[in-house]
């Protein structure tokens, strides 16, 4: 099947909040899908509606071509889960907590299971109570990883995680992924993560999908940023329509240009004397920044 | 201590609505004792009736402590002997609430950064506790005095109640520093509260009248209340607390936040094969509270039984006592009225039990512990029941075993009759099921309704009130064994109670949002 989940106008309201307010969401079958947006923007709440644990009150979900509400139990076996903020009982050790999760899953891979708590760091054999929140992480990573599953989500899966250990996270997802057959839905708010790892992402906010695609589809959409010496500066720069944030000195401007006006501006620039220049596309923050800097403030749940 | 007043006031606003609650209503209580003694003990005669049945006769002093008269006020003392250590209770749970719970959620971190003590934290749970403790003991001394018995009389008793909640407010405060976690901290205070009430029973009931006065329970009965005010003892009472908390401050200096004095061992890098089931890890996560309930209330069953026997003996050596509590009983069935009664305790006891492992599931739920699990192949019913599992199997368990100590020490089976308080006990794990399907935010109500029917059954019954009233109770509607006529409709009706409301439960909880939004 073409498609690991589908979420078609999801709306879901706690007391007068709404957490989901139509938000779209399509992961296909094989791909890293990085589903981005600020605290409070619905990730969460969408999460646990495609795991089944929360009923969406509009909207229709699929997940691995069932229902996520009434087949949870036959879908479950197919997925994991790391949730966003990991507890673990207190008197369970770490090892323990991943077999216990990996069996009432239906299996865990042992070899896989030793090799990852190495590549973690992770000592299995401490109580659940004297973990700290990056070890309780990587105690639930391992645990989904180890997993032979078709789909793995996770939740803000770094958040704790020093930089070494973000750097196996990525690591063991690009391996996940060069694998081919295994879908991956990662929700976060560090960009550079989902750049590094995703094929496609959905940008959401405040419960609804704003922007969703290839990264490099999105980046069409965004400005390109423009670094130039010039032999002189023309003055009408500034006019051309497209061009924006022009700052000069000297013979050197910078600036940025949205894409249509993009061969433009190029030409007027070249009819100046060309140097130098360096040219960028739209980070994956630029992007982001469009949809949340101008905009008005908005409170929704997670 | 900078930043104890605005810890306290955090404390005090947290609990705006807990506290007064539970000081209101149990400061009705023994107005309302007052008045039913009143009606059914009217004239001085009778009072002296109940006083020769009751104070000479040790079983009845395990339960309330000693009788120290025939006046209106030492029935009342005597009524409310059980109420110092609810206070107590709630004490101690109040000052670990307040710190170690705290701490464990990662609040006390938040707190403790900003310009606040060392210690303010501790410092602002046990003020707290210990205030909430006065005022309760103050409003019993003047709700109690304003109805025509002695002011002095009145406050001794009140301020013994409010001693027994700062003792065990101070204990709670040693316990929080000892233990890893919340639970632990509870655990160890709770046993020092009934090795309190033990050591207070025994007192009482046997020759060792000073295993009493090493109890802070005992302290509160031997305020003497309405029979020349032994007011000293409060400050023996005080001092104790001024000393636990100074041994609380202590140990907390020299702990980390989050750490234990009792150190942490490393455990398997790997589970056991068993461990592949919810029902596996419903055992891991239940077992320790069922062992220690069915290890105390064995105990407790021991010293019962083993009363009950002395009871017997007094009964053999003082002809004209037996006779009155014969006539009182019918026929010879007041050693077997002694052991119903103590059969309701317990079977209110392992309602409680009851009631603590199904709200497992709702503590599950609330600490982000059940999401993981619901995530892979286990269904919601599967590991609801995993839970239910020890409320109802576990339940019967801690009856049988309980049953067997008393019934040991007594020299009969009494394993029957502690079975026989078991529908009414899985009528409240059914109830609780339904509050966790039904509104989860307020499970805990479960122990409101637990409380209501502990008043019921061992305040009301005493106290003659209406039938209908007591009807509420599932143990009113029990067999009173041994002694009583067995009969299956009730057993029938309160099952089928249980399994509808648990039932209903799980229905809830299958369409409900987990966490609930």
């Amino acid at each position: 099947m073409a498609e690991a989940i589908t979420a078609d106008g999801l709306t879901k309201a706690f007391g007068p909040v709404k957490a989901l307010d139509g938000l779209d969401l399509t992961v296909h079958t094989g791909e890293v899908h990085g589903f981005l947006g600020p605290n409070g923007a619905g990730k969460t709440t969408t999460i646990r509606v495609l795991l089944g644990l929360m009923r969406a009150d509009g909207g229709r979900a699929t997940l691995l071509g069932g229902d996520p509400w009434t087949d949870a139990t036959e879908l479950h076996p197919r997925l994991a889960y790391v949730p966003g903020d990991v507890t673990l009982w207190p008197n369970l050790t770490g090892g323990e907590v991943i077999d216990l999760l990996g069996r009432l899953r239906g299996g865990l891979d042992g070899k896989r299971r030793a090799e990852l708590v190495e590549r973690f760091d992770l000592d299995p054999r401490k109580k659940g109570r004297t973990y700290s929140k990056g070890n309780r992480q990587k105690v639930a990573l391992v645990a989904a990883l180890a997993s032979d599953v078709e789909l793995l989500i996770f939740d803000e899966p770094t958040s704790g995680l020093d930089p070494l250990m973000e750097e196996v996270f990525r690591e063991v997802v690009e391996e996940e992924r060069d694998r081919g057959d295994r879908t991956v839905l990662l929700s976060s708010h560090i960009l550079s993560e989902v750049e590094a790892l995703c094929d496609r992402v959905t940008i959401v906010r405040a419960g609804k999908t704003v922007e969703s695609g290839t990264l490099d589809e999105l980046r069409h959409l965004g400005r390109i940023t423009i670094d130039a010496s010039l032999a002189h500066v023309p003055a009408d720069l500034a006019a051309l329509p497209g061009v924006h944030d022009l700052s000069s000195y000297g013979s050197h401007v910078h600036l940025s240009v949205d894409q249509p006006a993009l061969d433009d501006v190029m030409r007027h620039l070249a009819e100046a004397g060309l140097r130098n220049l360096v040219s960028r596309p739209p980070t994956l923050e630029e992007l982001f920044l469009r949809h949340y800097r101008h905009d008005e403030p908005v409170g929704a749940a997670r | 201590m900078t930043g104890t007043w605005s810890l306290l006031r955090l404390v005090l606003r947290r609990d705006r609505l807990l506290m007064p609650l539970w000081i209101v209503c149990l400061a009705i209580a023994p107005m309302g004792y007052l008045s039913s003694i009143k009606a059914a003990y009217p004239d001085a005669a009778a009072r002296q009736h109940f006083y020769d049945l009751n104070a000479s006769s040790a079983t009845f002093l395990v339960r309330n402590g000693p009788l120290y008269g025939s006046s209106v006020g030492n029935l009342l003392a005597w009524q409310c002997g059980f109420v110092p250590v609810v206070v107590g209770l709630i004490a101690l749970l109040t000052v670990v609430r307040h710190t170690r719970t705290e701490e464990e959620a990662g609040r006390r971190e938040l707190t403790g950064a900003t310009v606040v003590g060392r210690h303010a934290g501790l410092a602002a749970a046990v003020l707290a506790a210990c205030g909430a403790c006065l005022v309760y003991g103050i409003l019993v001394g003047l709700g109690v005095g304003a109805q025509g018995v002695p002011f002095a009389g009145a406050f001794a008793l009140g301020l013994g109640f409010s001693l027994a909640g700062w003792v065990f407010a101070a204990v709670g405060a040693v316990a929080a520093q000892l233990t890893w976690g919340a639970s632990g901290a509870r655990g160890a205070g709770i046993g020092v509260l009934v090795l309190a009430f033990l050591l207070r029973a025994a007192g009482d009931s046997g020759s060792a009248g000073w295993l009493a006065w090493l109890s802070p329970i005992g302290w509160a009965h031997r305020m003497r209340p309405f029979a020349g005010e032994q007011w000293w003892v409060l400050l023996l009472a005080v001092s104790a607390t001024g000393s636990l908390v100074v041994l609380a401050v202590a140990l907390s200096a020299r702990r980390d936040l989050g750490a234990a004095l009792l150190p942490a061992r490393l455990g398997r890098s790997g589970a056991r094969a068993s461990l592949r089931s919810p029902l596996a890890l419903a055992w891991r996560l239940q077992r320790g509270t069922l062992l220690v309930w069915t290890g105390c209330l064995a105990l407790v069953g021991l010293l019962m039984g083993g009363v009950a026997q002395n009871v017997a003996e007094t009964m053999r050596d003082n002809k004209a006592v037996a006779d009155v509590l014969s006539r009182l009983g019918g026929g010879g069935g007041v050693m077997d009225a002694y052991l119903a009664g103590t059969m309701t305790l317990f079977g209110l006891a392992a309602a409680g039990y009851a009631v603590q492992a199904t709200l497992k599931l709702r503590a599950e739920e609330a600490g982000g512990r059940a999401e993981p699990v619901l995530a892979t192949a286990v269904g919601r019913i599967g590991w609801a029941l995993a839970h239910l599992t020890f409320a109802l199997a576990g339940s019967a368990f801690l009856l049988t075993v309980t049953g067997l100590a008393t019934g040991l020490a007594y020299g009969a089976s009494l394993v029957p009759a502690a079975l026989a308080q078991l529908p009414a006990v899985w009528v409240l794990a059914g109830l609780s099921t339904l509050l966790v399907g039904l509104v989860p935010r307020f499970a805990a109500a479960a122990w409101g309704l637990l409380g209501a029917f502990l008043l019921l059954s061992l305040v009301g019954s005493a106290l003659r009130w209406n039938e209908v009233v007591l009807g509420i109770s599932p143990f009113q509607h029990l067999a009173r064994l041994p002694g009583g006529t067995f009969s299956v409709t009730p057993v029938l009706w309160l099952v089928a109670i249980a399994l509808v409301a648990g039932i209903g439960g799980l229905a809830a909880l299958r369409r409900r949002d987990i966490p609930v939004g």
